[in-house]
């Protein structure tokens, strides 16, 4: 293989392991943003991932062409991740339960339920049946671009439409009233309340748009990577994905920038082997660089954080 | 003994009961939807722990690391830090407890095995205190730090035994030295050969020793007023980032602890692993059971390890899937977090208490 046919494809399989991350760290955002840490995205992913391959299935089982059944799993995806974020949002928002430990327990509920209800629809299996799910889908004229055509605009339409996302999510946060009243009562509930923000509905909205999304993160990788739904689809691309939030500092084209860092350095893994110069590195040298660089670029560039000041906390009215 | 009484019949102690029979009766709720009978399954799973002695050996062994990882993310949640590295310090302790158990040759058994264990202590203390470092020095958020943390533990590790231990045509460790075993070799004979060890009666000696170093010492305290108030701490003289770092360090040793019993009373060598044991985590929920007490971390290992080992028995006599324990385990930490459930879910008896005093 030529170098050029490589970068190709690794530019391919990069926004692959991306788009993922990419739906799911813009979830985080519109829950922090709020003021709602949500740790709960692993959990959210792994629902997520769960209808896509539970509904995919059926709806192809039903006679649905792939791309229909795969927007079919896309949809419940979207609609069981919000409903199971509202017991995030229930407890950390209604019942002012630390919001770390009410996201952790979806990542509990999410392990334990899905591979039940998993075990009872398939007869015990621990998986769901395979399901074609989506395919890469070719942009006219642009994929006939030498070398980046074919690496960038043939790609899964999840791909695009994780790409529009950010744009839409930049513009609905710094560009429209809603945004302007999530972020206040993210960074001052008291005042965004005493100019009539109803703080507590306001992060609802927020927990369940990263609900929404982390359950479509999670669902791009049942529908385009692995095809069935299993107990290690999702194994820690929700804890990458909050890696991914901060370390593009809240913003949706900066979680975008990092989360396509993460997908490379997974796409990196594939072909490390294939050049003779590379062969003397320990393979798990590679697997770990991203995670090292992580933490360098956390310690040299991004400095203090610079996540919403009210974070964490509950609003509680009678303080001021 | 009447602190003792106090704390049985104290309200959150209440609370936490409330809070796991609701847990249960969830998980039931759930059975019952899928078509299984709760009664058989939960006294499948009580039979399976303490039915004969095998199971229940078998069933400390497991609950043993769940109290050190309990512990460590306890510790550092006392003193306002978010220890979810928990993963990481478990296996860099397991690791460092390998290396020690296999390559160091000619000690006797009461220099060899110590050496192995505090080995381990040291090593996954050292991983936590470099997301304390890290905290402190240059203001990076742990959680982050440390989820990077634990993927880079998990290939160091893989790294380390592949380099340096592995046994040929394999994917583990060659075994650790017999001197450096910690197992229980009669009380195993005596319980079915199950995997006994003095990891049990560590783990049980360092619930106490959180408890009097928190609570009893000046070092417990200064570390408790940084977590309580960082600024005031500051005001007060206390050197607040070095505490930050000393936290960490001592939380991540109880990880790694956790990690060396693993390895040096259970299996006696490492496996190279595909993804993280999970250790880590189910240590924050066994802590945030026993809300972060050290005593009630026992409690919370006994309850979690009992529903995860017993799960399996479920699944065998009575045919149901044994991930319903991950339902009632999230249940539980749900009602424990959301107590305002809880108390509204009481209130009528706390009424009914009120107007018995007023008479």
């Amino acid at each position: 293989m030529d170098v050029l046919t490589i970068i190709g494809q690794l530019i391919n399989t990069t926004l692959v392991f991306a788009t993922a991350l990419i739906f799911t760290s813009l979830g985080g955002i519109f829950s922090e943003k709020s003021g709602v840490t949500n740790l709960g995205l692993e959990g959210l992913m792994v629902f997520g991932a769960f209808a896509a391959g539970v509904v995919g299935h059926y709806a192809q089982d039903a006679g649905m062409d792939a791309f229909s059944a795969a927007t079919m799993g896309l949809l419940a995806a979207i609609v069981l991740g919000t409903i199971v974020s509202l017991i995030h949002a229930l407890a950390s928002i209604t019942f002012k339960a630390d919001q770390v430990i009410s996201g952790i327990v979806i990542n509990f509920l999410a392990a334990g339920s899905t591979l039940y209800m998993v075990k009872l629809l398939f007869d015990g299996a621990g998986e769901t049946e395979l399901i074609a799910g989506y395919s890469r889908i070719a942009i006219p004229y642009l994929s006939q671009i030498p070398l980046l055509g074919d690496a960038i605009f043939n790609a899964y339409p999840t791909t695009y439409l994780a790409i529009i996302l950010v744009f839409v999510s930049f513009y609905v946060l710094y560009k429209t009233p809603f945004g302007l009243r999530l972020r206040s009562v993210g960074e001052h509930p008291s005042a965004a309340d005493t100019v009539g923000i109803k703080v507590n509905r306001m992060r609802y909205i927020g927990v369940m748009l990263s609900g929404a999304l982390a359950g479509i993160g999670g669902a791009t990788i049942t529908l385009t990577t692995t095809g069935t739904f299993s107990h290690n689809t999702i194994s820690g691309q929700g804890y990458i994905a909050i890696a991914a939030m901060i370390f593009g500092k809240w913003n949706p084209i900066g979680a975008f920038g990092a989360a396509v860092f993460f997908g490379l350095a997974q796409a990196v893994r594939n072909y490390v082997q294939l050049f003779a110069w590379t062969q003397s590195i320990p393979p798990e040298v590679i697997y770990m660089l991203p995670y090292v660089l992580t933490i360098i670029v956390l310690v040299a560039a991004v400095g203090r954080s610079s996540a919403p000041s009210a974070l964490g906390q509950p609003y509680d009215p009678s303080k001021r | 003994m009447s602190k003792l009484m106090k704390i049985f019949t104290g309200d959150s102690f209440i609370l936490s009961i409330v809070a796991i029979i609701m847990g249960l009766i969830l998980g039931a709720l759930v059975m019952l939807i899928g078509g299984y009978d709760p009664f058989e399954a939960y006294s499948a799973l009580i039979t399976r722990v303490y039915g004969d002695s095998y199971n229940f050996g078998e069933a400390i062994r497991e609950m043993t690391p769940l109290i050190m990882t309990g512990l460590a993310f306890a510790f550092a949640a006392r003193t306002g830090l978010f220890n979810i590295g928990g993963e990481g310090q478990f296996l860099i302790g397991m690791t460092a407890a390998s290396i020690v158990g296999i390559h160091v040759h000619g000690l006797p058994v009461y220099i060899h095995a110590p050496l192995a264990v505090i080995a381990g202590a040291v090593f996954g203390g050292l991983w936590a205190a470099i997301a304390g470092y890290l905290k402190a020095a240059r203001g990076v958020n742990e959680v982050i730090s440390c989820i990077m943390l634990n993927w880079i533990g998990l290939y160091l590790s893989n790294m380390i035994i592949n380099n340096y231990a592995l046994l040929d045509g394999e994917n583990r460790s060659v075994d650790i030295q017999p001197t450096a075993s910690i197992a229980i070799g009669w009380l195993s004979e005596m319980m079915g050969n199950a995997r006994v060890h003095w990891g049990t009666v560590i783990a049980l000696l360092a619930a106490v020793f959180f408890y009097i170093f928190m609570w009893k010492t000046k070092q417990g305290y200064e570390l408790r007023a940084v977590g309580f108030n960082q600024d005031a701490s500051k005001y007060a003289g206390m050197n607040v980032n070095r505490n930050v770092v000393k936290a960490m360090f001592i939380s991540g040793a109880f990880a790694g602890l956790g990690g060396a019993f693993t390895v040096l009373g259970v299996f006696g060598y490492q496996s190279v692993m595909a993804s993280s044991p999970g250790t880590g985590f189910d240590g924050i929920a066994v802590a945030l059971i026993g809300m972060n007490n050290p005593f009630g971390i026992i409690l919370g290992s006994i309850l979690f390890g009992t529903l995860t080992y017993g799960s399996a028995g479920m699944s065998f006599s009575a045919d149901v899937p044994p991930e319903i324990v991950r339902i009632v385990i999230g249940a539980i930490i749900f009602f424990i977090a959301a107590q305002g459930i809880v108390r509204w879910v009481l209130k009528p008896f706390y009424a009914k208490r009120k107007k018995e005093k007023v008479l």
